[in-house]
């Protein structure tokens, strides 16, 4: 007999205690916990020692380069690379990437993945009914410029059910994978959209204990970045650890 | 000292392989170079299952020792070194890297920067493989994690070098943070 899969009450209530137990001990955690039991994927693949502290060495302190070889400029324009108009809210996600001392990252990768606007991804696995777009794939590479800015111009993606429990639906998400400076600042999340609805229902969203923390993760309408009759701007700024270089060092290098 | 919070991770989920993967990803050399090697290893849960939804990347000084700073690794031109490797696993949890092995930076141990994702994995991890000692002394990281340091080092096979990675549990793999992270 298979186990009835678990409700969406289940989860809030132990979304619920690791909330108040975070509020109760008075430590500010700025990252997702690994151990995060709402999400049951992070149950048998998460460590149970805590990371060892090490001291950047060697290639940890320089990051991989990429430059106008690796990436087209035209792969930054989700909304082109299947000649006809995908289906959809047309939308520009922009935003600096920094480092923690708020230097621009720049000439670096930034990688995105994204359903489309029915939450369905290009992926063999995606079992979800809704219909594939022919002109979206969803897949979007560029660098940043000289100020650390990123720019994609892509479609607003949907929300999309999963099997983590009953009627367990993800809230609407870009996925973003960042290379920084220094080989410790390399990272992958996820950027969400202002207001949604799924917020507190999703445990991968609230495996980031934290309210503060979470919110670093949701974009911005910019109304100042739409453009008339043709697409929505949103913002979203990343900001990545310090670089364990000085200054001094990164101009030898140049 | 940094004065920014730094943006929080997430799990790179289950739908990336469209996206991430690109051709010659996992070829830092083409096969047959002169010094290739592969480094090849299985990615394992708390039960000790595969990962078939884990990504692995490897950034690595050339054989001298030089911290390559050459773009192209992701349209490889077949004979510039640019350190960079990524491979998703199979089916059977298996990645594997087609490289040279890395030199010595400023008189360290040799060893592969390597970062991991999964889906379930709610944020990154960092590890070292270390080339095989082969009589070398410990540095100070493998002399303070104490007897977990085998899993910082890869074995030589004979298909070249492994290193698992195990996430959890019996031999779990010995991950790292650094300053800065929290
Ligand atoms: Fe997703």
């Amino acid at each position: 007999m298979t186990p009835q899969p678990e409700t969406q009450a289940v989860i809030d209530a132990e979304i619920a205690a690791t909330a108040h137990a975070y509020e109760q001990a008075g430590v500010e955690e700025t990252q997702p916990r690994v151990d995060y039991a709402p999400y049951r994927s992070s149950l048998l693949r998460h460590p149970t020692k805590d990371p060892h502290h090490a001291d950047p060495e060697g290639i940890e302190l320089w990051a991989p380069c990429f430059g106008e070889r690796d990436i087209d400029p035209l792969e930054a324009d989700l909304t082109i690379q299947r000649g006809g108009e995908p289906q959809g809210e047309k939308m520009l996600v922009t935003g600096r990437v920094v480092d923690g001392d708020g230097r621009p990252v720049r000439r670096q990768l930034v990688e995105i993945w994204q359903a489309n606007a029915g939450g369905r991804y290009i992926h063999k696995r995606d079992q979800h009914p809704a219909p594939l777009d022919p002109s979206f794939t969803g897949v979007g590479r560029c660098l940043t410029d000289d100020d650390g800015t990123y720019s994609f111009t892509t479609i607003k993606p949907g929300p999309y059910p999963w099997r983590n429990h009953l009627n367990a639906w993800r809230p609407a998400h870009i996925h973003f994978s960042l290379f920084g400076t220094d080989f410790t600042q390399r990272m992958i999340t996820q950027m969400y959209f202002p207001g949604d609805p799924l917020f507190a229902l999703d445990p991968i969203y609230q495996s980031i204990v934290d309210p503060k923390a979470r919110e670093r993760l949701v974009s911005t309408y910019d109304h100042d970045l739409s453009v008339p009759e043709v697409l929505m701007g949103y913002r979203w700024d990343i900001v990545l650890t310090g670089s364990h270089r000085t200054p001094l060092e990164e101009e030898d290098h140049q | 000292m940094s004065t920014l919070t730094a943006t929080p991770g997430q799990t790179i989920g289950p739908f990336f392989h469209y996206a991430l993967p690109f051709d010659g990803d996992r070829e830092l050399v083409a096969p047959g170079t002169p010094g290739a090697v592969l480094l090849h290893g299985t990615v394992t849960d708390g039960a000790g299952a595969p990962l078939q939804d884990a990504l692995v990347e490897i950034w690595q000084a050339d054989p001298a020792g030089v911290v390559p700073q050459r773009t192209g690794s992701m349209r490889r031109d077949g004979h510039t070194f640019t350190g960079f490797g990524r491979s998703s696993t199979d089916i059977t949890g298996r990645y594997t890297f087609t490289t040279l092995e890395p030199g010595s930076v400023d008189g360290g141990l040799p060893f592969f920067g390597v970062t991991v994702f999964a889906r379930g994995l709610l944020n990154r991890l960092f590890t070292r493989a270390y080339l095989p000692l082969d009589g070398a002394e410990p540095d100070a990281l493998l002399t303070s994690v104490g007897d977990r340091a085998g899993t910082l080092v890869v074995e030589r096979d004979e298909h070249g070098l492994r290193f698992d990675v195990r996430l959890q549990g019996e031999g779990e793999t010995v991950f790292l943070t650094y300053p800065g992270h929290s």
